[in-house]
C-alpha cells in the first residue's frame, strides 16, 4: 500500500510546493491592496515562455537568471500600468483591470507563439530522474519542497525583521498613516509585486520541468489552485498560503492514488466551497474586526 | 516670520467646498488651536497641510518653503508630524515597532534609540508594553503611542487631530498635560479639538472655524471669555 502511495505523496508535496510559490504572490498582493491579482497565473505562464525563448538563444546559466529578471519586470510593469492609476478608484475597477491584464497577457502569448505548444527546455539536474525507495521521480520533486520552505522562511524573516518588511506590514494596514510616517506606499506596493513575481518565476521553473511543453493557458489551472490555496489558508497570511497549497497538492495526488483521478480537480474546488461555508476567513485568516 | 503660514486655503471634495479660503499663522513655540463643530473643516485643514488632500487654492508655507502641493512623505521629511484622528496606530505592529516606524526616514541609529528611550520616559506604560501588539493597548495608551510615534519623526511642528476624542475624562487630562510638556520642550503644536474648553485653556492662540471659514481668532483666554464662543462651543450660558 505504502509503496503504491509514496510516489503520489511525493508528487503531492512537490506540486504543493509549486502551488505555494504562486499562492504567496496572490496572498501578499491581497494583503496590501485587497486585490485578487487575476493576472498572477498568467505571469507564471509568461515565466515559462521566457524560459522557452531565452534558453533557445543563450546558455541556461544565463537564461535562468534572466527569466527571473524578466518575470519580476513584468509583474512590476503590470502593477504600474494597470493598478497604480486606479489607487483611489473603487475596488471593483481595479479587479476588472486585473481580469483585463490576465486576458491581455494570455492573448499576447497566443499571438507570440502562434498558438503552438512550445517545448520547455530540459533543465540540468532538476529534470534528472532519481529513485527514492520504490518511487522513481524527477529531482524537481525532491528539490521543490526544500526550495519552497527556504524561500518562504526567508520571506517571513524579511517581513518580520527588516525595515521594508515593517513598512509592508504598516502599509497593509493603513495607507494614509503609513504615508504620514514618510513611507512611499507605491514603492512598497511595487516591492510586493516584485517578490510575488520572483517566487512565481522560481515556481514556474520547478513546475514546467515536470512537463514537456508550455501553452498560453497552461498556467490557468495551477494559478487557480494556488488562489484556492491562498483562500483556503486564509488570504493575506503567508504561512496559510503555504500550508493550504501543500494540503491541496497532497490531497489531489492522494485522490489520484486511490483511483479517482477524474475528481482530483473537482476536489480542490469543492474544498474551497466547504472552507468558505464553514470558515470564511480560511485556516489562518485574520479576523477583520473594525475598531472604533 | 511664522513657522507655518496658511493663506486663503481652499479645499473641495467633489465640488463641495470644505475650506473656503482660510488664513492663519502658527508662530514658533506656540500652541495654536482650531476649534469648531463637526464638519467645520478642522480635519481637512490638517490633512491639507500634511499633504493627504491637495488644496484647490491658496498656499501653505512652512519655514519659508511652499509645501502646498507636497507629497505627505516630503512634508514629514520637512518637519511636520501628525497624530491622526482616532490614533490610527498600526495594530499589527508591536509598540516598539510603531515607534521605530515613526523614525522610518531617519538613518541615525543611535539617536533613534535615544529618542525611543525618551518616549518611554515620557510614557512609562509604553515601555512596560513595548513587545505587545499595539492593537491590544487601551485607547489612552494608543493615543500616547500615536504621540510617541509622531515624536519619532523629530517634528518642528506637531499637528494633533482630536487627541482627546473617545477617551475617559481622567485620560483627557493626561493628554493635555502631555501637550503642555511637549510645548515646553520646544515643539510647536497645532491642535484641533471638539473639547474647546480644554483646548483654549492650553493654547496661546485660537481660531474658530465655521463651515469652512475662520470667523474669530484671538488668544486662548480671549476666546474663552468671548460670549459667542461660550454660547456656541463651551456650553456655558
Amino acid at each position: 500500500m505504502f509503496d503504491r502511495i509514496l510516489p503520489y505523496l511525493l508528487a503531492g508535496i512537490s506540486v504543493g510546493g509549486q502551488y505555494a510559490l504562486i499562492a504567496v504572490g496572490y496572498t501578499m498582493v491581497y494583503g496590501i491592496l485587497r486585490l485578487i491579482n487575476f493576472a498572477h497565473g498568467d505571469i507564471f505562464t509568461a515565466a515559462g515562455f521566457f524560459m522557452v525563448y531565452f534558453a533557445a538563444a543563450m546558455p541556461l546559466y544565463v537564461a535562468a537568471p534572466l527569466v527571473v529578471v524578466a518575470t519580476v519586470l513584468l509583474g512590476f510593469v503590470v502593477e504600474r500600468v494597470a493598478y497604480k492609476p486606479l489607487r483611489s478608484a473603487p475596488r471593483m475597477s481595479i479587479m476588472i483591470s486585473a481580469i483585463g491584464v490576465s486576458y491581455l497577457l494570455q492573448n499576447l502569448m497566443w499571438y507570440v507563439t502562434g498558438g503552438l505548444a512550445k517545448q520547455y527546455p530540459v533543465l540540468p539536474w532538476i529534470s534528472e530522474q532519481i529513485t527514492i525507495g520504490p518511487a522513481s521521480t524527477k529531482m524537481a520533486t525532491v528539490v521543490t519542497p526544500v526550495i519552497t520552505v527556504l524561500l518562504v522562511v526567508a520571506l517571513v524573516m524579511l517581513i518580520k525583521h527588516t525595515k521594508i518588511g515593517m513598512a509592508m506590514r504598516a502599509v497593509s494596514r493603513d495607507f494614509e498613516t503609513a504615508q504620514l510616517m514618510g513611507i512611499k506606499i507605491n514603492s512598497v506596493i511595487s516591492m510586493t509585486f516584485v517578490i510575488g513575481s520572483f517566487l512565481a518565476a522560481i515556481g514556474s521553473m520547478l513546475y514546467f520541468s515536470n512537463y514537456t511543453t508550455v501553452t498560453p493557458t497552461i498556467g490557468a489551472m495551477p494559478g487557480l489552485k494556488a488562489f484556492v490555496a491562498a483562500v483556503f489558508g486564509g488570504i493575506g497570511s503567508i504561512p496559510g498560503a503555504v500550508i493550504g497549497a501543500m494540503l491541496i497538492g497532497i490531497c489531489e495526488n492522494v485522490i489520484k492514488a486511490v483511483g479517482y483521478t477524474t475528481f482530483s480537480d473537482a476536489f480542490t474546488f469543492a474544498l474551497l466551497i466547504v472552507v468558505l461555508v464553514f470558515k470564511p476567513t480560511g485556516l489562518f485568516g485574520e479576523k477583520t474586526s473594525e475598531k472604533v | 516670520m511664522s513657522l507655518l503660514k496658511v493663506t486663503d486655503l481652499r479645499v473641495s471634495y467633489g465640488g463641495i467646498e470644505a475650506l473656503r479660503g482660510i488664513s492663519f499663522d502658527v508662530e514658533q513655540g506656540q500652541i495654536v488651536t482650531l476649534i469648531g463643530a463637526n464638519g467645520a473643516g478642522k480635519s481637512t485643514t490638517l490633512r491639507a497641510i500634511a499633504g493627504l488632500v491637495k488644496p484647490a487654492g491658496g498656499s501653505i508655507v512652512f519655514e519659508g518653503r511652499d509645501i502646498t502641493t507636497m507629497d505627505p512623505q516630503k512634508v514629514v521629511a520637512s518637519g511636520i508630524a501628525m497624530v491622526p484622528e482616532g490614533r490610527r496606530v498600526f495594530d499589527n505592529l508591536t509598540v516598539h515597532e510603531n515607534l521605530r516606524i515613526g523614525a522610518y526616514l531617519r538613518k541615525d541609529e543611535t539617536s533613534i534609540r535615544e529618542d525611543i528611550d525618551r518616549v518611554y520616559e515620557l510614557f512609562p506604560r509604553l515601555r512596560e508594553r513595548h513587545w505587545q501588539l499595539a492593537g491590544t493597548l487601551s485607547g489612552g495608551e494608543q493615543q500616547m503611542l500615536a504621540v510617541g510615534r509622531a515624536m519619532m519623526t523629530r517634528p518642528k511642528l506637531l499637528m494633533m487631530d482630536e487627541p482627546s476624542l473617545g477617551l475617559a475624562p481622567l485620560i483627557v487630562k493626561d493628554i493635555f498635560a502631555i501637550i503642555r510638556r511637549l510645548s515646553d520642550s520646544g515643539i510647536t503644536i497645532l491642535l484641533i479639538e471638539q473639547n474647546a474648553n480644554a483646548a483654549l485653556r492650553c493654547a496661546n492662540v485660537g481660531y474658530v472655524l465655521e463651515t469652512g471659514n475662520i470667523t474669530m481668532s484671538g488668544t486662548g483666554s480671549q476666546l474663552l471669555s468671548d460670549q459667542r464662543v461660550r454660547d456656541a462651543y463651551l456650553g456655558t450660558r
